[in-house]
């Protein structure tokens, strides 16, 4: 991960750490705050604990997003004391709502110049944000409105299992992974588990990223903690309530980076200092295996 | 089994009116928070064939548990598809296949319009920063029509919101449903608001009218916590009480620790 991180993220990229509640790669987000990068613009449809500690690491300008929240808990607040009260300093916001954002990664991968869709119609959020921008259909039936395709220069993908080459497949929730890896110049690959190409080709449905148009490719186990990945483990609930007093108070967020990030010289280390019993106690309560298809032999 | 429950919180009132509300209905959009619990109860009571649709990219959810948060990977287990986030917008919510989207709101006014961005009369300064849209945007111009739950206070139900994220009946009934067709909205807007006083729906208006208060609830309590004069039904009716069953429900299956329903 050091190496990825120092490789392929600069200061002043736009970056997007990707995965709806699910599979959201807090190891790259820890290494980069732990590489005292600066001046990134920070792309998520829901920014989550993982930017609010980035943001509340120094490492962003700039924030592109549609919802801004700790998922059935409360407020970002790292992230809150920057927009209401510029402390320690402003940050630069670009609000879109879900559709939006998954539609400016579709432009972005698709190479098109907008994406339409029917939203916004009758709202405040063309006015808080101008690059929103109502258009005329070229067929002559009525108003959608636009938005501007999203190219990060960085996409992170946190994902079950990959082949050394970075074809990478997911379950579970795909939120727009996919999409924001398309659309991205670089792509950073964070797998669990590292397979033979041969379980890939036998089950190419799931692949939802070639190694094609990825940089490299981190194992990473419980990379994801504290959200979590289908049919390993669940997420720890407990820290996102954690979070939520740790995060109303700038001197309890610095004191926590400096014993979880700083501290620490990578995962493995955060995974010792979370303890063996923290670890097991997310493990699912059982398991739902999936029936194989066949895909049969075509010679 | 457990005993026989008969005194209830508000919020569990608030909770149970809005399951009660889905009976009848098909495909549910599942929005952020207090709606989680209340189509959860209602899948488990009025509305067994519902399909549960989450903007995490999950149509027919069969949730094992009351899902922590929308993107809970219980919602995933069991169900009929999980689709990409673009899918699910696309197709399935601006494709014209979502009954109600069932939204929380922090503001609203009398036409349903609905605030979860900022506080304040400054977008760049707010007093208070909120979420923002998610997917509520586009669901309550999308989605057939839109259910809405959210406690009752001066500060949430307020004559003019700070920002609109949500369209509702924007300035009333008429123009709503003039320009909803004119820009091909598939919705037809807010029909039902259920906050832990009572129940409204919508007049021809287009403006939010009381039509059932909850047990224990006053006028004197739904005029103390509304920023206009409120509508009234003929004869407002007095929500049923909360079942036994549906008590047992959120409080042993769905919610043991209360956190929906102090």
């Amino acid at each position: 991960m050091r190496d990825a991180v120092a490789d392929l993220v600069r200061d002043g990229d736009t970056v997007a750490i990707e995965g709806f509640t699910h599979l959201i790669s807090f190891a790259a987000g820890h290494e980069i705050i732990r590489q005292r990068k600066r001046d990134l613009t920070l792309a998520r449809l829901t920014p989550d604990l993982i930017y609010d500690q980035m943001v509340a690491g120094g490492v962003a300008r700039k924030l592109i997003f549609s919802w801004l929240g700790n998922p059935g808990v409360g407020g970002l607040n790292a992230i809150r004391r920057r927009i209401e009260d510029a402390n320690p300093g402003p940050l630069e916001v670009e609000e879109y709502s879900h559709f939006g954002m998954v539609g400016r990664y579709t432009a972005g991968a698709a190479n098109l110049p907008f994406y339409p869709l029917r939203s916004y119609f009758e709202t405040d959020l063309p006015k808080a944000n101008p690059l929103i921008r109502e258009i005329e259909s070229p067929y002559g039936d009525g108003k959608v409105y636009a938005v501007p395709p999203l190219r990060p220069d960085v996409t992170v993908v946190h994902a079950q299992r990959a082949d050394a080459a970075g074809n990478t497949q997911v379950w579970g929730l795909l939120g727009c992974q996919k999409e924001a890896a398309f659309a991205a110049e670089r792509v950073i690959v964070v797998v669990e588990e590292l397979v033979d190409e041969a379980i890939i080709r036998a089950d190419p449905n799931r692949t939802i990223i070639p190694g094609l148009i990825v940089d490299a490719v981190v194992v990473e186990p419980w990379g994801a903690h504290p959200s979590y990945v289908q049919g390993a483990y669940d997420r720890d609930n407990r820290f996102y309530l954690d979070w939520d007093p740790i995060s109303r108070d700038e001197t309890a967020v610095q004191a926590w980076l400096g014993e979880w990030v700083y501290g620490l010289d990578g995962r493995a280390a955060y995974l010792d200092k979370l303890g063996s019993e923290r670890v097991a106690s997310l493990r699912p309560s059982g398991s739902a295996p999936s029936g194989s298809v066949d895909y049969g032999q075509y010679r | 089994m457990t005993e026989p429950q008969t005194r209830f919180s508000r919020s569990e009132m608030m909770i149970v009116a809005a399951a009660r509300e889905l009976a009848g209905q098909h495909v549910c959009f599942v929005g952020v928070g207090l709606p989680n619990i209340a189509v959860n109860l209602a899948k488990r009571t009025v509305a067994p064939d519902l399909e549960l649709v989450y903007e995490a990219g999950v149509f027919g959810a069969e949730p094992a548990r009351l899902p922590l948060s929308i993107g809970d990977p219980t919602i995933v287990t069991g169900a009929i598809a999980v689709t990409s986030m673009f899918e699910l917008f696309s197709f399935y919510l601006q494709g014209g296949l979502i009954d109600v989207g069932f939204l929380g709101a922090a503001q609203i006014d009398r036409f349903g319009n609905i605030n979860t961005t900022v506080i304040g009369d400054d977008y760049a300064h707010p007093k208070t920063r909120l979420p923002g849209s998610g997917g509520a945007c586009e669901i309550a111009i999308n989605a057939r029509q839109v259910f809405v739950i959210m406690r009752q206070s001066k500060r949430s139900f307020v004559e003019r919101i700070d920002f609109r994220t949500s369209p509702g009946n924007l300035g009333g009934a008429e123009a709503a449903a003039r320009i909803r067709r004119e820009q091909g909205w598939l919705g037809s807007g807010p029909s039902v608001v259920v906050t832990d006083l009572g129940i409204y729906h919508f007049d021809e208006t287009g403006e939010m009218r009381l039509d059932s208060l909850h047990p224990g609830a006053t006028l004197k309590a739904v005029r103390e916590t509304i920023g206009w004069e409120p509508r009234l039904a003929e004869n407002v009716a007095t929500t049923p009480e909360p079942t036994p069953e549906e008590l047992r429900l959120m409080r042993v299956e769905l919610d043991p620790g209360g956190s929906y329903t102090k």
